[in-house]
């Protein structure tokens, strides 16, 4: 046993002399992390991501990128003798012929999905906590680009087999190419080598999935955690956690082995879906054959509100001297939206410190409901988001629940400019309101739920005063006063040159400062604490006489037996 | 949906239906003027006598005491018994309640009072006849091939797996899971409502056979990758991630969070 421990001991002296890691190793084995579960997701997305590279090398070993005609000969008897490419062929043969192969390509699809679901996620969490802002904003656009690639990464990956469904998506992918403004069709012909679906596209797509996308999403991910580790990770407010320390528990022991824990969880409910339900069953699909369609023909979910961008626009057209066609109806819903949604997600943090004018360092998260504006924006932007969900599923949503399609269609025409500003406006005040019941607990405690009579008749509610750790979160809300409007001109009445950006910003600043229930001053909250303090003194009495109360006169009335036992008045 | 639903039965929507059926029957008319495919299926006398007795009390209401049309239903001169087999085999008629389209639900005749009905509308005028049971028949039939011309020909409006899919102004081509094999050729020669005609000529008897058995195929066949989303793609997928899949991770998540306190 003992020769064991020396052994081992003498190994690591052996590499700490040459390697000297023993220093680093301590400096950094304690780093410290929280442990909120919603700190969690980000480590969702990065464990689907190695599910993805483990179950995507396995299906590298089977899968031939090559459109060559073949006539299907393997086990899945219903698709026997047609003819298809030999990427679809492949894909069958994964599914039906290669062990384990269905398993993987299913581990593969979901884990995908996950990926990019929980990117989303921890994107939204990390929103609506404003862990974006300083000296954060850079790692918030590594995260976007996260999700850009992310999404492009799926969109290769599915259209990689080559079935009826994804050849379908393609031709979409193709037209919105060909929608670009001048370039359009040059570009097409370059990527699809000539006509589509032409003969290249597939063996491109597929340098472009294994090896393009994933080298750059890893790097992107290095580039991630890394700025994760240096700027160490925010934490929620809470008693004892400053702009200056991390609450939660070394790396080593407790955090590897809850990481490496929450691993397997992962990849066991990834394998558990995959088992269990199918995704993407290219078998019925069938190989894409340029004049077949199916009814029902949708993307996979990070890309179908994109398609439901599409189903929603009215179809304009603009003719420019009868030979040149600017097709709105594909720009705006596949090029300018996700342009403009992505560009404002990315420069999100630096906009919102324009308009705040807040330049400080944050380490402590905000609560959502101290970032009204912000958390509304975001709710807002779920919302239109959404919308265009609805319209991406409009067909199956008609002919599940029998509503006509075109009636979707112009509801949701309607509902994409009126939903989210009115989802804006709602979470705004219902923000609003928890700041103000916020401010009431500081200011007359929380409602204990007992009832008090008093001997004049009088009701009250008995308030006590809130515990430490939830004053200490209430507390962590900063009031910030809006930016101030410059003056039009200054004293000798010249005119301010950036006197018209300044008041644009200050009237930003108002409209996102606007409402906002301020903290109580140190004088409100002494004046507070005696005053509740008073209270529970005063209620003590009467709390002590009801106890007392006894049940006389076959049960009809009450008696007081009076403070020492003898007898009261009855009541 | 309420509002939806009323306008559904909005008068004019009878207008509309009226003026497709018109043109649908016009067209239908055209197509079987060669007298060539146009079998007559005129049944025994007493069989016509009892379809005309039984279509004066079911159908007359709408089509016509001698179904030659009225303001509700489409004339019936020439539809052929394959329309009616189809039509009150499948319950769409008699209609229940004016809709978009007629929907499938259980049929209220017998099988010898449907045959009677149609032997009766057959005996109007040449149309389409039922399928006999060795035309339905799919022992010879070609499952791969069956499959191509389905994706080609039906899976734009039923789906690729036959589960239907939405067409325009609260039409839909229903699902396929039901539908009897008789009952998918005399859609096809008939093409019900915005269903196109698959006439002989442009579709032979032999490829309806092999989509029959393909249609048969997909009622039967098993879901070689576990539950199957009801077949309806990456719609279902996407929402069994958001819900069954993400939930279980995040209650992990917090479930390891939690045991941290
Ligand atoms: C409430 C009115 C109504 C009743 C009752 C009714 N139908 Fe119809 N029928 C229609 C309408 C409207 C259409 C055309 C639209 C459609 O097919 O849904 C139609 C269509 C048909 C067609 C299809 C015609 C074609 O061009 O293919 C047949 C066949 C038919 N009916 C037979 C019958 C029979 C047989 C009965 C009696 C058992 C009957 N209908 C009862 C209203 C009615
Ligand atoms: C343009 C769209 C369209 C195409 C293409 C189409 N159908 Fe249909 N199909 C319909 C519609 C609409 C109905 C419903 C008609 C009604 O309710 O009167 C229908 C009804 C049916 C039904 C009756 C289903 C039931 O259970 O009652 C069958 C069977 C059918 N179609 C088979 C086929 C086959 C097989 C093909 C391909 C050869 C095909 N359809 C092609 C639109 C289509
Ligand atoms: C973020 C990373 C990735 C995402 C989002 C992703 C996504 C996808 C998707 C959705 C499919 C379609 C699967 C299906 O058939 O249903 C796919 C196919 C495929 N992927 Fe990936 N993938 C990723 C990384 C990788 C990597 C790293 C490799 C290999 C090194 C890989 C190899 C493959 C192969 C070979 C296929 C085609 C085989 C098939 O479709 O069955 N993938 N990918």
């Amino acid at each position: 046993m003992s020769a064991i421990v020396d052994g081992i001991d003498s190994t690591i002296g052996y590499a700490d002399d040459r390697l000297s890691s023993a220093g680093f190793l301590k400096r950094n084995l304690k780093k410290v992390f929280p442990d909120h579960w919603s700190f969690m997701l980000g480590e969702i997305a990065l464990y689907s991501f190695i599910i993805l590279l483990i179950s995507g090398v396995y299906l590298t070993l089977f899968f031939k990128p090559s459109m060559t005609e073949v006539v299907y000969n393997g086990s899945y008897t219903i698709l026997k003798g047609v003819k298809m490419s030999e990427a679809f062929a492949s894909t069958l043969n994964i599914s039906f012929d290669v062990r384990g192969g269905l398993l993987m390509r299913q581990i593969h699809h979901w884990a995908a999905l996950f990926f990019i679901a929980s990117i989303s996620v921890h994107m939204c969490r990390v929103f609506f906590t404003g862990a974006f802002r300083k000296p954060r904003e850079l790692n918030w656009v590594v995260g976007t680009l996260l999700l850009i690639t992310g999404i492009l990464e799926g969109f290769a990956g599915y259209s990689l087999p080559d079935d009826l469904l994804s050849g379908t998506g393609l031709r979409i992918a193709e037209g919105i190419v060909q929608a670009t403004p001048i370039l359009g069709t040059y570009v097409s012909f370059l990527l699809f080598g000539g006509p589509f679906p032409g003969n290249d596209f597939i063996a491109r797509l597929y340098t472009v999935h294994v090896l393009l996308v994933p080298g750059l999403i890893l790097a992107l991910i290095t580039a991630h955690l890394m700025m994760v580790w240096y700027q160490k990770h925010t934490q929620f407010p809470g008693p004892g956690r400053t702009e200056k320390n991390v609450v939660g528990y070394p790396l080593m022991p407790v955090y590897m082995a809850k990481a490496g824990g929450f691993f397997f969880v992962v990849f066991g409910i990834t394998t558990l879906l995959s088992a269990l339900v199918t995704i993407n069953p290219v078998w019925m699909y069938g190989p894409y054959v340029p004049d077949q369609v199916t009814a029902g023909s949708q993307p996979d979910f990070y890309i179908g509100w994109l398609d439901g961008a599409v189903r929603l626009m009215p179809n304009w057209e603009i003719n420019l001297w009868h030979h040149y066609t600017l097709s709105l109806n594909i720009m705006i819903p596949a090029m300018i939206i996700p342009g403009l949604l992505f560009t404002g997600i990315a420069l999100f943090p630096w906009l919102e410190s324009w308009v705040t004018g807040d330049k400080r360092v944050h380490h402590i998260l905000d609560r959502p409901r101290n970032a009204p504006t912000r958390t509304a924006l975001g709710v807002g932007t779920i919302a239109f988001y959404g919308m265009l969900w609805l319209s991406g599923g409009n067909d199956i949503i008609a002919t599940t629940f029998t509503i006509p399609f075109n009636t979707i269609t112009w509801v949701l025409r309607f509902a994409i400019f009126i939903v989210p500003p009115l989802a804006f406006i709602v979470t705004r005040r219902f923000c609003v309101s928890l700041q103000r019941r916020d401010h009431d607990k500081l200011l007359h405690g929380r409602e204990t739920g007992r009832i008090l009579r008093h001997p004049s008749g009088e009701f009250t509610e008995i308030h006590a005063s809130i515990s430490d750790a939830e004053r200490a979160v209430i507390m962590s809300k900063q009031d910030i006063i809006p930016i101030a409007s410059p003056l039009a001109s200054d004293a000798h009445g010249v005119r301010n040159p950036a006197g018209v950006i300044g008041r644009v910003r200050a009237g930003l600043s108002r409209f996102y400062y606007g409402p906002n229930i301020a903290l109580p001053t140190a004088a409100e909250l002494e004046a507070a604490a005696t005053h509740l303090e008073h209270e529970a003194h005063s209620a003590v009495p009467v709390i002590e006489r009801e106890a007392r109360l006894e049940v006389t006169g076959g049960g009809g009335v009450l008696r007081d037996p009076g403070p020492d036992g003898q007898s009261g008045h009855n009541h | 949906m309420n509002a939806i639903a009323a306008n559904r039965r909005h008068p004019a929507a009878a207008y509309v239906v009226l003026l497709l059926a018109l043109v649908s029957v016009g067209a239908l008319y055209a197509a079987l003027a060669t007298p060539s495919r146009a079998a007559t299926a005129i049944g025994s006398s007493t069989q016509v006598d009892q379809g005309k007795s039984l279509f004066a009390e079911g159908c007359s209401s709408c089509h016509g005491l001698n179904a030659q049309g009225s303001g509700v239903g489409p004339s019936l001169i020439g539809v052929g018994a394959a329309a009616v087999d189809f039509q009150v085999g499948t319950g769409r008629m008699p209609l229940a309640q004016q809709g978009a389209q007629a929907v499938r639900k259980a049929s209220i005749y017998s099988d010898t009072e449907r045959a009677a009905l149609a032997a009766y509308v057959a005996s109007l005028a040449p149309g389409p006849e039922i399928p006999s049971a060795s035309m339905v028949d799919a022992a010879n039939a070609d499952l791969a091939r069956g499959g191509e011309l389905f994706r080609t020909n039906c899976a734009q409006c039923h789906n690729f797996a036959g589960r239907g899919g939405a067409l325009t102004n609260g039409k839909m081509a229903p699902s396929l899971m039901n539908a009897t094999p008789t009952q998918i050729y005399e859609a096809m020669i008939t093409g019900p409502e915005s269903m196109p005609k698959f006439g002989d000529g442009t579709m032979p008897v032999q490829d309806k056979q092999d989509i029959i058995n393909y249609v048969h195929n997909l009622q039967n066949s098993p879901n070689q990758g576990g539950a199957a989303l009801g077949r309806l793609g990456p719609v279902t997928e996407g929402l069994i991630l958001w819900t069954v899949g993400l939930g279980l991770l995040i209650a992990a998540a917090a479930w390891i969070g939690a045991k941290a306190r």
